[in-house]
Formats: C-alpha cells, structure tokens, sequence
C-alpha cells in the first residue's frame, strides 16, 4: 500500500516533468517572446539594446538551456513573475486555484448526487418510460456544447428574466455570502448539467449489472422489500466501479471549468490560464498548465486508492 | 447439375454477408439509431445544400455589409444576417460542412495513430506495451483543453512553415484535425490493445506464426478483422467528442479561424449576440448539439447490434 503510493506519486512527478518540458517548449513557439511588449513601447530602442536585452534576459540561449535554468529556479520554488500581473506567480495562482475548486467541488458533488438518483430510478425498469427519459437526458448532457449551454443559461436567467448575474465573482461594494452564490448560480448549473449526463450512464450501468446478480434474486427470494434491496444490497456493490471512473473524471471537470469561468467571468484556474496564454503571460501560462496536471494526476491517484478501500478483494501493489 | 457441384466460396461469401445482414437488422430495430441516423442524414444534406443553395439565390456567404448587421429574417435572408452583415443561413450551411469534415477527418487520424500504437503495444507485448501504455497512461491524466489551446495558440512560422500557409485557411482547418487527433487517440489504443491481447493467443493466431507469417501480415489478416466491430462503435463516439472539442476551440478562438465559418467560430462573439440577437446565439450551438446526440445514439445503436449479448 504504500509502497503504491509511493510509486505512483513518483510516476506522477515524473508526468510532469516531462509536461514541464513539453509546455515550456511549446509555449515558446507561441507568437512573440517576452521582450515583445517592452520594446514595442519603446521606440528609442535600437537594434544593439535589443540583443543586450535579450543577453540579460538570456534570451539568446538555446530553449534546453533556458528550460534548464527555469528547472533550477523552480525547484527552489520561484516560478518567476506574471508579466500581465506584475506579481510573484504564485501570488496571483492562490486565489485562482481557491475558485477553481470551489467551483469544481460543487459541481462535482451536485452531479453525483443527481446522478446516483437518476441512474438509479433508470436501472430499476430498464427499458421503462423513466429509462427512456434518463437516458435522453444522459445522451444531452453528454452531447452539449458546454459554452452553448452557459450561453442558453444566460439569456433566459440573466437576459430575460433578470434572475441571476451573468458574470463575475460579485457585486462591487456587496461582498456577502448571498451575492457570491448568486454569482456562483449559473457557472456551477452549467457545469454539473454537463458532467452528470456522464455520470448517469455509469451509474445505471452498473446497477443494471448489478440487479442480475444471483445474491439480488436470492435477497429478493427471502423476501427482502424492494427498496432496501436497491440500496443496502444493489447500489453498495455498484458503487465500487462507479466511484473510481468518477473520481477519475475529476480531472476532466477542469476543461469544463475553463470554459464555465471564460463565460461567466469568473477569476478561476481555467481563465488564467485562458487570459494568460491570449496575453503571452509565459510564466503564469506554464505554472497554470502545470497545477491543472497536478489537480488531475492527484485525483487519479485518489480514484485508484478509493477502489482499494471501497473493494478490499482488490490488493494495490 | 447435383449439390455436390455447388461451388464452396459461393457460401461462404453468404455466410460472411449474413454476419453484417444481421447487425444491420438488430440496428434497425434500436428506434433511437434509427431517428439519430435520419437526423443525422437530413443534417449532412442540409450542409451540402449551400453550395446549390448560394448558386440559386445568388447570395455570396462572404459578402459582408454593416449596414444590415443583425438584420431580421426576410424573404431574401431566411435566417437573418450575422454580425458582420453575412446571410447566417449560408453561414450554418458552410460552417456545418467545416466542422462535419473536422470531425471526420480528425477520427479518422487519431484511429489511425491509435490503433496503430494499441496493435503493437498489445501484439509485441513486453517492454514496449509498458512503455506505450505508460505513455498512454500519461497522456490521459493531462488536462485536454488547456493543453489544446497551448497547441492551438503556437506560430506556425516558428515551425518554418512560410507566413502565407501560417495564416491561410487551410492551415487553420489542418491545425485543428492534427492537435485534436495528437490528443485524442487513447481510448482507441486502450481498447485496440486489450482486444489485441486476448486475441494473440487464439489457435488461428498460433497457426499463422507457426506457418511463418509476418507480424504485418497476422495484425492484418487475423487481429484486425476481429477488433472491427469495437473500433467502428468508439470511433463514432469519438466523432462526437471531436467535434464539440473543435467547436469549443473555435469558439475561444484557437480553431477555425474566420472568416472561414465553422460552428464553433460563428459563437465568438457570443456576449455581444446574447443582448442584440439572441436568435444568432441558438442556431450554431443547436445544430452543434443536434448532431453530437444523434452521432452518440448512432454509435449506441452500433454498440447494441455489434453486442451479441445484448437483448434489446
């Protein structure tokens, strides 16, 4: 067991290294280089203080030698300053990463949940007419734009009716709890609309499976009622596979999340690091990248951990 | 003329026939394939209709007029005009064509690359299945849309490609099938190698090593008819995915890059039509919608008819 863990955190670090390395390089193919913006505003500047920049800067040296460098000063723990920030980057990631998960952990939580009821009532009469609707509104959440539908969302709730807010984190000079929920409304029904069609379909698969077990038919012969049959004996079994290909799909969320907080405006993980890529923002670019692999690669180590506890026929070596 | 004459392969080639007769009878009996497939067949013939449609009325797609921006439906616009003063109907015609074809040809590539790594991950087995599914393993844990805007924002003249080809359309169309296709072939790899897996140790496949058959030669004749059925049902998810994942990228400006339209690209500058043409909000994201669930419920259909344990 920990000989596990410690062999899968290991992969994990060495995923992103090689990630690091990959970013780094390919971020530096995108258009511009970090001097762009500065020599630009400067018309004075000749040709001579350009390269004399770029020397100090080190600029001039080989992308390898560059990473290199970045590697080194990485691991002392300074990933450097975000140029559109003008701030430590880790300073302006903090309450980024914060919203991220607020965001996603709601939605995570709302999507299961709504998930193990509808996958549920589906597999108790598969083929019924309570399938069939389940399973249109599985086949939808998995099928929709997920900006399509935060658009739908905003001009019937926000356009329209002038319920809810249709962007940012709060209403300037309101900082209560209440303002921020209806902040938080339409980004978290987006989301959890999104990823509980997913979810549903696992759900009711594994519990379809599940009920033709011969443990449920000799439950079912003893006379057990029906309802603590479902939940005591069917959806404890079904759980185990669900729970590890959801907390697997954990890390999915976060390209959801990116579009939910580029539509609603939200200061999260996935529009820093949408703006920060449309800003040539390196540094903030490449850290972002790399917390968002470390968000996924934990939740996967997490999903194959609870399989073990939830399953204890299952041994992780 | 007695039965002993009747030719061998002429039955055999019946029987083969008969395989696929059956699948396709079981598919028609899935209702919601079959509507999916209708839908999906109305939709292909509503994109390919712009071309006579432009030819008919005589409206060009590209000419813009910002006079009538945001112009109301009428009998010469039927949908309308976009935000540039652009016929919207030709617009969905010649976008939908864009991202049917992006959907089409990125599958098409990234089953290419991942059968290809699936195949011999799971026929060489060893050292390079570890190697190839760790590598796989890896690439799933990344962060996919992050990852493809990193993809989609870099500059092809630093590639060394000439600035004319960095900003034609045609690059903008194969940036977007090879990023999504560099990213998107894991679950064909997965799937292919574990069928590849079982498959290798069949009798048949033992006869065809030990008459000396090249590995080519067993992968093709042996493995690959028979990991048909589970390919043909993911790549028509995948068709799906890809899709809505060129329309999200498009749409956040990493994609399809105007005035090349795609549906995607028709939503760019979605916060503005939201208060002044609601309508120009709906269309491009519905037909998105429209034809991922019918692509999803076609490859359900396919699944169920492939499956032979199925009873449905």
């Amino acid at each position: 067991m920990t000989g596990f863990v410690l062999r899968r955190s290991l992969q994990a670090l060495l995923v992103l290294w090689v990630m690091s390395f990959v970013i780094y390089a390919l971020i530096g193919l995108m258009p511009g280089d970090p001097l762009d913006v500065m020599i630009a505003s400067n018309p004075g500047a000749t040709p001579e203080v350009v390269a004399h920049l770029r020397a100090i800067y080190g600029l001039d040296q080989p992308m390898p030698v560059r990473y290199w460098h970045w590697l080194l000063d990485a691991l002392r723990g300074d990933f450097g300053f975000s140029r559109t920030h003008s701030e430590p980057v880790l300073t302006v990631l903090a309450p980024a990463l914060l919203q991220t998960c607020k965001l996603m952990l709601i939605s995570f939580a709302l999507s299961v949940v709504l998930a193990f009821a509808l996958g549920v009532a589906a597999a108790r009469k598969p083929g019924g007419w309570v399938d069939g609707f389940v399973s249109l509104f599985a086949f939808a959440g998995i099928s929709v734009p997920v900006f399509w539908l935060a658009l739908i969302l905003i001009i019937v709730f926000a356009v329209q009716l002038h319920w809810l807010p249709a962007s940012g984190m709060g209403t300037v000079g309101d900082n209560g709890l209440i303002d921020q929920l209806r902040h938080l409304t339409l980004p978290v029904a987006t989301l959890t609309l999104a990823s509980t069609g997913q979810f549903t379909r696992y759900v009711r698969a594994a519990m379809i499976e599940t009920m033709r077990m011969d443990f449920i038919r000799t439950a079912r012969a003893k006379g057990l009622g029906e309802g603590r049959l479902v939940i005591r004996h069917a959806l404890r079994n079904a759980l185990i596979p669900v729970v590890t290909i959801m907390a697997l799909s954990f890390g999915t969320l976060f390209s959801g999340a990116l579009v939910t907080e580029t539509m609603f405006a939200q200061w999260g993980m996935g529009k820093m690091i949408y703006d920060a890529i449309l800003a040539n923002d390196y540094n903030l670019a490449l850290v972002g990248l790399l917390f968002a692999t470390l968000v996924t690669l934990l939740s996967n180590l997490v999903a194959d951990l609870a399989y073990g506890w939830l399953d204890p026929r299952i041994s992780l070596k | 003329m007695t039965a002993l004459d009747t030719p061998a392969p002429a039955r055999n080639i019946q029987a083969a026939q008969s395989v696929w007769k059956l699948r396709w009878k079981r598919f028609r009996g899935h209702r919601a394939g079959m509507i999916a497939m209708g839908v999906l067949i109305l939709l292909v013939l509503f994109t390919l209709a712009a071309g006579p449609l432009a030819a008919w009325s005589g409206i060009d797609p590209d000419a813009t007029d910002l006079l009538s921006r945001y112009d109301p439906p009428s009998a010469e616009h039927w949908l309308g005009m976009d935000d540039a003063g652009r016929d919207e109907l030709l617009r969905l015609m010649y976008g939908g064509q864009i991202s049917l074809l992006v959907g089409l040809v990125s599958t098409l590539i990234g089953g290419v690359v991942g059968l290809g790594i699936g195949l011999s991950a799971g026929y060489f087995g060893g050292r390079l299945d570890a190697l190839l599914m760790r590598f796989t393993d890896g690439m799933i844990a990344l962060p996919l849309l992050p990852l493809l805007i990193v993809f989609g924002a870099v500059d092809l003249t630093k590639l060394g490609f000439s600035s004319e080809f960095a900003h034609s359309g045609a690059a903008g169309f194969w940036r977007v099938v090879v990023i999504i296709a560099v990213v998107d072939w894991t679950q064909m790899a997965r799937l292919v190698r574990a069928a590849t897996l079982s498959l290798k140790e069949r009798d048949y496949v033992l006869a065809a090593k030990a008459s000396g058959a090249s590995p080519l030669y067993v992968m093709a004749a042996h493995i690959l008819p028979n990991v048909a059925t589970p390919i043909i049902v993911a790549g028509t998810l995948t068709v799906g995915r890809v899709i809505l994942l060129e329309s999200v990228l498009s749409f956040l400006g990493f994609g399809i890059v105007p005035p090349t339209p795609s549906w995607g690209n028709m939503l760019n500058n979605a916060q503005e039509l939201v208060t002044t043409a609601p309508a120009l909000a709906v269309y491009p994201g519905l037909l998105i919608f429209i034809t991922v669930i019918a692509v999803n419920f076609i490859g359900d259909g396919l699944q169920h008819a492939f499956d032979p344990r199925s009873s449905r």
